[in-house]
Formats: structure tokens, C-alpha cells, sequence
């Protein structure tokens, strides 16, 4: 079979042909470029490994990986293969250990992904064994660099990325610590197994013009304020993004009239309004938050619903969406129940976001045959800068921007 | 005295009303002020609170069933649930606590028919106006992972 090549019609940002979402060839770059490249892979929360020993397995990519935090209080993260015959060293999702040993051979790792212990290394009453040349400290797991921001664990398997601050470029710095500004909780783990390739969820994300096209919760309900302020920030290197808006009460009123579809007594009120009942805690206005740092990290304050979400290639038309909801550590039970309440807009089930789950498989379906057709990005013009207005297409452009950048397209 | 046979009665029902597309009668199965959740056996062993859907009040169920009729986006799907014989826990004149497994088939608009969940429903029952009805049911799923969505009630 001739190997597929990406056609980009031109260096504009304004067209993405297909065959990136349907070619194995682009899916088996993307794992080298991107994933093992200079980028700050999304692993877990600080929050999540409590304890000197705790851990947890996740992929960077296809690359299965462990995360755990050691004697010293810091994380490591290596990859989960053993050295030996490759099989996986930590089984669970999650857990507390000593050391590792693969099930296998027994072959042993410490916490910072050193083999330290190869069974019968020295053989049998003298018969077996390693050879003479055997050296343990060279053999081991890949181990990645691992920096944490706002309790958020990254690692890297790059020799060159930047360091954190730097990576996410100051704006996007300051809208994580707006939201991971105290300690938090996990309340909740979600995984969506998504029938679509990776890249049209990362967009979708980063897409704030689809948002009140495509989700119809708030509209059908009169929730929607079209008067809604906010705003689209990109970074330089376009991959991460911020998208957010703000209730202005003084115009609210002015807004409903406005909207004028329907009488007042024909609209469509939730029966049970607790459902969105939330509490004011940002100064800043902000109801809603969207940030991503790419390649696969959200960050999302929908109201007082607070998550994180991974996105993981999982094939070239599966992604899995792990949904990570979190509380603050000092909520009171009251707060708590407002977050849980809400998180019934998100998720696989979310009122505003089982969409998300549907339209990527849409794509994927819709573009099969297409190899020679590109999408249209062109909403807010072609550039990837910041704004105002939300009906631009700038944050996608940005993903592509940082994505060429890294697959040297 | 709430029996085996009333709930596996009531299961069935519960189950036909869903797997029929009469959804705006799934509601009537929990009283009032009931608890509804949908989580996985993970969370549920961790104490996690979060659920796929989460109502405390039988007008939230409702909520969910106008906003799938009218503004969620998924494709035509219907469910086929086949539940386990209840293992009653305890039972009395009015209440009773139960356990039931279920599976649920996911059929698309396409004409695939998929295994979508497998799980168990945490119950309790009470007896309100000489009707059984359920005061909180947990649908504990056994896989951790939801394929392209949730849309209809489990």
C-alpha cells in the first residue's frame, strides 16, 4: 500500500484536510512528535497521590505510564513496561507500594523507576543467571520529566520543552490559579470512550463557537444570557487556550426582553431550579471557564462545577475522555452538594455536554471517503489571536498552529 | 408485606417504560423527594458522591426527560434491559431494600445492538398511596467506562 501524505493546501490555518483525523500514518507521527516530543503531557493531581508510596497508571499517549510519589515527597513517572519482557510493572489504576515488581519474572523497580532487583540475577546454585555483563542500572523504564503547577501533574518525554510557566505562557498560568487556587478533592472519575479520533475532541474544546449552537440546554430553558460578556485568549504557541464569560446582572433583564421568542408564560422552566442553584466564589464575575493546554489537559468552572479532563488517543478513532470532577478541601457539605448537583451538566450524561460525545462521531463518520477534502476554520477570520467576541474559530487555528509546529507540517 | 414478586413487578415495568420510549413515565416509579444516581462500582467503593446523573427529587427526573425530548443532541437509540431477580435484603409492610442486576443493550439508529451497561441497582422502596415506588435507586455500573454517552435513563 503507498503510504498516505498529508496535502496542506497552503500554510494558512484556515484548512484542515481530513486525512489528519483517518490516516495511521499521521496517528503513528503524532505518538513520536507529539506525545514522546517537547510537550507537557497532563498525568494525574497532586492531589491524587497523597502519600509517600501512593501512585497511579495513565498514558502519555499510547504509552501506558506510572506516576508515583516517593520517600522524598517528590513525583517521578516512568514508563509502566518492565525492562525485562515488557509486560506492565503496576496493574491497578491506583494504590500505595514500597517498590514494584513486575508479576511476570519478579523483576523489582524502586519508586523512582530504577530496576533495583532481577530474580536469581546471580542464578541457581550456580547455574543460570544474567551474564557477567549485566547491569541493572542500565536497563529501566524511560522515565520522563515531571513538573507539577497549581497541583496539577505534567510529564515530559521531551529533552527540550520549556518549563512549565514558560509552556503555558502567563495568561494561562494566571486563569489555572484563578480556579486550582486551594487545595482540592476528587468527588468523582468519569470515562468517556469516545468513537471519534482525539484531535476533533481537542477542537471541540477549543471551538467557543459551536457552544450555544450545539448545546440547547440553556437556550431551550431561557438559562442563556445573551448578554453574556467574555472573552477567547490564545497563547503564543496557539495550543493552549482560555474561553470565558461573565454574568452581568445589570443586563440580564434586558436580555430576556429582548430574546422575545416565546411569551413569558409559554417558556420552559426547569421544575427542580436546584439543579443550577450555585454561590458566588470568584470576585472576577466569571461563570464560566473553559481552559486547554495542549495536547489533551481541560480545565473547566462551569458555574461551581469544577473538572479536570484527559484526552488520550486511543486509536485512530477512539479517544477516552477522563473526567476528573473535584471540590475544594474546605467546602462546606452545602458547597459540596451545589458541585455535585451541577456536575450534571458534564460528563458522558451532562445536560451541555453528552453533545460533545455525539457530534465528534458525526465528523468521523461524515469525512469517511474524504481524503481529499479539507474543513473550513475560518469563523473570526485566520488568525489565532485573542479576543473579545466568541463566535471565532481563533482557538482552533491556534491548535492547528501549535500542532504543525510539533509534527513539522 | 412488600414481596419479591411486587418488585420483580416493578422492575419490569420500570424497564418496559424505558425500553418503550415512554420515558415521561419513568418518573413515576420514585416518590417525590427521591434519590437517583448513576455512578460505577469504582467511585462507589472510593465513597465518591459524583454521578453520571445525579437527582434528589423526582421534578429533576422529569427535568431530564423534557431536556432529552427537547434539547439534548444524540441519535435515535433505544435500550433493552433485562434485569436479575431481586435479592431482597429486607422487607416490610412498607419498605424494602433490594438489589438487582441488570444489563442493558444499547440499540443505534443504525440497527447495531450493543452491550452498553452491565451493573447493579442499589433500591429502596416505600409504599405511598398503596403504590410501591422507589425512594432511592443507585445504578451502579460495573465498567468505569461510558461509550459515547448517556442519554436514556439506566
Amino acid at each position: 500500500m503507498q503510504e498516505q501524505q498529508i496535502h496542506w493546501g497552503s500554510s494558512a490555518l484556515t484548512r484542515v484536510p481530513y486525512d489528519v483525523y483517518t490516516s495511521p500514518e499521521v496517528m503513528a507521527q503524532e505518538q513520536v512528535q507529539i506525545y514522546r516530543g517537547n510537550v507537557w503531557n497532563y498525568l494525574c493531581l497532586d492531589a491524587e497521590l497523597p502519600q509517600r508510596g501512593s501512585y497511579r497508571t495513565t498514558f502519555v499517549g499510547n504509552i501506558p505510564v506510572v506516576v508515583v510519589r516517593d520517600s522524598d515527597d517528590e513525583i517521578y513517572a516512568f514508563e509502566n513496561r518492565c525492562a525485562h519482557r515488557g509486560a506492565l510493572i503496576a496493574l491497578e489504576k491506583s494504590g500505595k507500594v514500597d517498590s514494584f515488581q513486575c508479576v511476570y519474572h519478579a523483576w523489582t523497580y524502586s519508586r523512582q523507576g530504577d530496576l533495583t532487583g532481577v530474580a536469581f540475577e546471580m542464578g541457581v546454585k550456580g547455574q543460570g543467571g544474567m551474564g557477567p555483563g549485566f547491569c541493572k542500572a542500565d536497563h529501566g523504564p524511560r522515565k520522563l520529566r515531571v513538573t507539577t503547577f497549581c497541583g496539577l501533574v505534567f510529564g515530559s518525554f521531551g529533552e527540550e520543552v520549556p518549563d512549565i510557566e514558560e509552556y503555558l505562557g502567563e495568561e494561562i498560568c494566571d486563569r489555572i490559579q484563578r480556579v486550582l487556587h486551594k487545595p482540592v478533592e476528587v468527588i468523582g472519575r468519569f470515562t468517556q470512550a469516545l468513537p471519534n479520533n482525539w484531535k476533533l475532541y481537542f477542537e471541540n474544546v477549543k471551538d467557543s463557537y459551536h457552544a450555544s449552537l450545539l448545546h440547547m440546554f440553556f437556550t431551550t430553558f431561557e438559562l442563556n444570557r445573551l448578554s453574556q460578556k467574555g472573552g477567547l485568549i490564545v497563547d503564543e504557541s496557539g495550543g493552549n487556550h482560555v474561553s470565558y464569560s461573565i454574568t452581568d446582572s445589570a443586563t440580564v433583564d434586558a436580555s430576556y426582553k429582548e430574546q422575545g421568542l416565546r411569551t413569558d408564560n409559554d417558556r420552559i422552566r426547569l421544575k427542580d431550579p436546584s439543579l443550577l442553584a450555585g454561590f458566588t466564589e470568584f470576585n472576577d464575575g466569571i461563570t464560566l471557564q473553559i481552559l486547554s493546554v495542549f495536547p489533551g489537559f481541560v480545565l473547566q468552572q462551569i458555574q461551581n462545577c469544577i473538572a479536570v479532563r484527559q484526552v488520550l488517543p486511543a486509536g485512530l478513532d477512539r479517544t477516552t475522555l477522563n473526567w476528573t470532577y473535584l471540590g475544594y478541601s474546605d467546602d462546606t457539605a452545602e458547597q459540596r452538594n451545589v458541585r455535585i448537583k451541577q456536575s450534571n451538566l458534564v460528563g458522558p450524561a451532562g445536560f451541555i455536554s453528552m453533545e460533545d460525545g455525539a457530534v465528534g462521531s458525526f465528523v468521523q463518520r461524515g469525512i469517511a471517503g474524504a481524503h481529499d477534502l479539507e474543513a473550513i476554520v475560518e469563523m473570526g477570520g485566520e488568525g489565532t489571536s485573542s479576543s473579545e467576541g466568541r463566535a471565532t474559530e481563533a482557538a482552533v487555528r491556534g491548535f492547528w498552529k501549535a500542532y504543525r509546529r510539533h509534527m513539522g507540517m | 408485606m412488600i414481596d419479591l414478586l411486587a418488585i420483580c413487578a416493578f422492575n419490569a415495568a420500570y424497564g418496559n417504560a424505558i425500553d418503550s420510549d415512554a420515558l415521561e413515565d419513568w418518573p413515576n416509579f420514585f416518590t417525590p423527594n427521591c434519590h437517583y444516581r448513576v455512578t460505577h462500582i469504582e467511585n462507589e467503593r472510593e465513597g465518591l458522591p459524583t454521578g453520571l446523573i445525579y437527582a434528589d427529587s423526582r421534578a429533576m427526573l422529569e427535568d431530564r426527560i423534557t431536556s432529552l425530548r427537547l434539547a439534548n443532541i444524540y441519535e435515535r437509540q433505544r435500550y433493552r434491559h433485562l434485569l436479575g431477580v431481586p435479592d431482597v435484603e429486607s422487607a416490610d409492610d412498607t419498605s424494602a431494600v433490594a438489589r438487582t442486576a441488570f444489563m442493558v443493550a444499547r440499540i443505534m439508529a443504525t440497527g447495531e445492538t450493543l452491550l452498553f451497561a452491565t451493573g447493579v441497582y442499589h433500591d429502596r422502596f416505600v409504599t405511598l398511596g398503596g403504590r410501591l415506588l422507589l425512594a432511592k435507586r443507585v445504578v451502579v455500573c460495573d465498567s468505569t467506562v461510558t461509550d459515547t454517552l448517556l442519554a436514556l435513563p439506566l
